[in-house]
């Protein structure tokens, strides 16, 4: 009998039992919880006279709505200019009190976007499940969590039972070997990886992620990989337990006690695909041939590096992707055939769950270092993923190093990766943006959102339009 | 939850792929702390020409002619045809409360994406895979017949058109048996209590970092 992957042994361990039907009662170990896709599981929670099943899996925080300029958040929730917004974090606060759930509020010290403060309390540990009303909760799979993200009547159901109705997923493995070139991040072998099996690819599918360019990564890199799975069709991405996984959990304030500590890592070590393990499908990935990537369209598949050019409809030999690309183009505002540097910039955000963690800042940081900001552009945000990702950034001096080159320093939330709060992109506006979605109207109405690494939307950021990172890292 | 038998109506044709959740309800609608009143707001940015904003009366609002939901022959339909991966993006579930508050119960597509579909089933909402071909097959049909009318037998899992030409369609015997009886999914799990207590009673021997 072949071995087991990394995903069948954290199915297996959370079994609690298979249906008559062919599915199955997964037991869920840590809920993260927010304001925009809680308020209805709370209110099916209090009219069914449901309480929650564990208080203490829970951990809820604000970050969707919140706005991120200091004069806004220094007065609290009151601040909250958009009267909807307001009442979505007041109902969260409310809903916690009123359960007994612990929040990290607004102006919390911990507050932050989920998926940057699950991992930096230690709240997602390996071999957890891991689930959050969100897509992006792929993100924690960097641990050897099986993490995914659920709709509100899941929420609601995980409150209630602890547990999730689940079909298991097939195995699809992606392979990552190979040095990478200088310049060349996290970011650009997901987008890479989309590129290549595209963002239906993984539908089905929990993707693990491994080779010896996956783990010579930070865990911050990795999480950049597992957070974009979902961009993949993939709900749950994967990377197996090693030492970097185990050295960034410890000492984290909800990471286990120092009496629990050498029994917790005997049991993560396991947390690796057996050797003998069967995939139902492989993809293997040169680290050599991945160039800084910049996606062009509507989707993030949609994407090339930066040395080619945007495709031409002409050159597709089927209709409907013939017809999907001219769609594009006419959203994107773009010419098939042109460069990707003579796309005029209006905005750049660095920022979301996919890049704001101390890692992304220090490397955008590093590039516009003693610079200033291209004349041409509206607005240049950087926005920390939490106020303690802020607070090291500080420490370190990247604040004034931003805000020096002329670019914005915020305070923590999701912003205008989505746009729900005041940060978005004015219709027909390009954006170089670090986070994970480049759909239609996604970054503010009729906006145009071109998904790079924080390094790429750093120097598009110094030079108004796109340039190849290499070259200037080569002279950095 | 609505009870889901059979639904007879004149199918709506949106043949393009990847249609996204930020397609089937933009963001600035997620601020509502309900599950109803989305239905108007439902591919808002290509259902009308203007920006939309929470709160707005939407029948002030300028129409975009050419999409296929403005078209007359199509009000009132309750079946959705699409291209493959419908649904992709986020987990949002206000996605499919805002196709059910429009008056949709079924989407036919070739692929949907894993979080949409799931979500579906727990708002009365039926999504049903059919192969590629058979997909463009009725696409092709409803291009000949803009009226045309196809009825959604969920107990016998096929779908008839008014010609009587069939097409069976899988689906999860759970989530069937979930949708027929209109039930909530989570009084039948806690029939299931003990099994989830006694799960939790072994594993916080073994782990019991989890449970702190």
């Amino acid at each position: 009998m072949a071995g087991k992957t990394l995903y069948d042994k954290l199915w297996d361990s959370h079994l609690v039992k298979m249906r008559e039907d062919g599915t199955a009662l997964i037991y869920i170990d840590r809920q993260l919880l927010h304001e925009v896709t809680s308020p209805q599981a709370f209110e099916g929670l209090r009219l069914a006279g449901r309480r929650p099943w564990r208080l203490n899996s829970n951990l809820a925080t604000p970050d969707h709505n919140v706005p991120t300029t200091k004069t806004e958040r220094e007065i609290g929730i009151e601040g909250i200019l958009d009267p909807i917004s307001r009442i979505q974090v007041k109902t969260l606060d409310e809903n916690c009190a009123e359960f007994g759930i612990t929040e990290f509020l607004m102006n919390d010290i911990r507050q932050g976007i989920v998926h940057v403060v699950g991992p930096e309390q230690g709240a997602t540990l390996p071999g957890m499940t891991v689930v959050c009303g969100d897509s992006h909760t792929s993100t924690h799979g960097a641990f050897g969590a099986l993490s995914h993200g659920i709709g509100t009547s899941e929420v609601e159901h995980v409150l209630a039972t602890q547990c999730l109705i689940q079909q298991k997923m097939k195995n699809m493995l992606v392979d990552v070997s190979g040095g990478l070139q200088a310049g060349v991040s996290a970011k650009d072998i997901v987008l890479h990886i989309i590129g290549v099996i595209g963002t239906a690819g993984g539908n089905g599918c929990a993707i693990e992620f491994s080779g010896d360019t996956i783990h010579a990564l930070s865990m911050e890199g990795r999480m950049t990989i597992c957070n974009m799975a979902i961009e993949a069709g993939a709900r749950a991405g994967l990377i197996s337990v090693d030492q970097t996984t185990i050295d960034y959990v410890k000492g984290r304030p909800f990471a286990p006690a120092e009496s629990e500590w050498d029994a917790a890592v005997t049991q993560w070590k396991t947390l690796v695909s057996d050797e003998d393990a069967e995939f139902d499908r492989v993809v293997k990935i040169k680290a050599e041939d991945i160039v800084p990537q910049v996606t062009w369209g509507t989707s993030p598949e949609m994407v090339i590096g930066i040395d080619e050019l945007v495709p031409d409809p002409a050159n597709e030999q089927e209709d409907a992707k013939a017809d999907a690309i001219q769609r594009a183009l006419n959203y994107m505002g773009l010419d098939a055939g042109q460069k990707l540097s003579d796309i005029k910039l209006d905005r750049i955000f660095i920022g979301s769950c996919t890049n704001s963690r101390i890692e992304d800042l220090r490397v955008a940081a590093k590039v516009v270092a003693g610079k200033k900001v291209a004349a041409s552009l509206k607005q240049a945000l950087v926005v920390p993923g939490s106020g303690l990702v802020k607070q090291q950034a500080e420490a370190e001096g990247l604040d004034k190093i931003f805000i020096d080159a002329g670019l914005e320093w915020r305070e923590p939330g999701c912003s205008m990766c989505l746009a729900m709060n005041a940060d978005k992109l004015g219709a027909g506006e390009h954006c170089a943006s670090t986070s994970n979605r480049n759909f239609e109207g996604r970054q503010g109405y009729g906006g145009r959102t071109h998904l790079v690494s924080p390094a790429m939307a750093a120097a598009a950021a110094i030079s108004g339009s796109f340039v190849d990172v290499r070259e200037v890292m080569s002279h950095a | 939850m609505r009870k889901f038998t059979t639904v007879s109506s004149i199918v709506t044709p949106m043949n393009r792929a990847n249609i996204d959740t930020d397609m089937i309800i933009p963001k600035q609608f997620l601020k509502s702390i309900k599950r109803t009143g989305f239905g108007p707001n439902l591919f808002d940015e290509l259902r009308y020409l203007d920006e939309g904003q929470p709160g707005v009366d939407c029948s002030t609002r300028p129409l975009n002619p050419d999409f296929v939901l403005n078209k007359p022959a199509y009000s009132g339909s309750q079946i959705l045809l699409a291209g493959e991966n419908f649904g992709c993006g986020s987990s949002r579930e206000h996605a499919p409360w805002a196709l059910e508050d429009a008056g949709f119960r079924v989407i036919i597509a070739a692929s949907f994406a894993d979080i949409f579909f799931n979500n579906s089933f727990k708002n009365g909402l039926l999504p049903i895979i059919l192969p590629a071909e058979q997909v463009d097959g009725l696409f092709a049909l409803e291009a000949v017949d803009s009226a045309l009318k196809l009825e959604i037998d969920l107990e016998s899992q096929v779908i008839r058109s008014e010609e009587g030409k069939t097409w069976a369609f899988e689906v999860d015997s759970f989530r069937k048996y979930c949708l027929i009886n209109g039930l909530d999914d989570i009084g039948l799990t806690l029939q299931d209590a003990d099994a989830i207590k006694e799960y939790e009673n072994q594993n916080r021997q073994k782990s019991p970092w989890l449970f702190k």
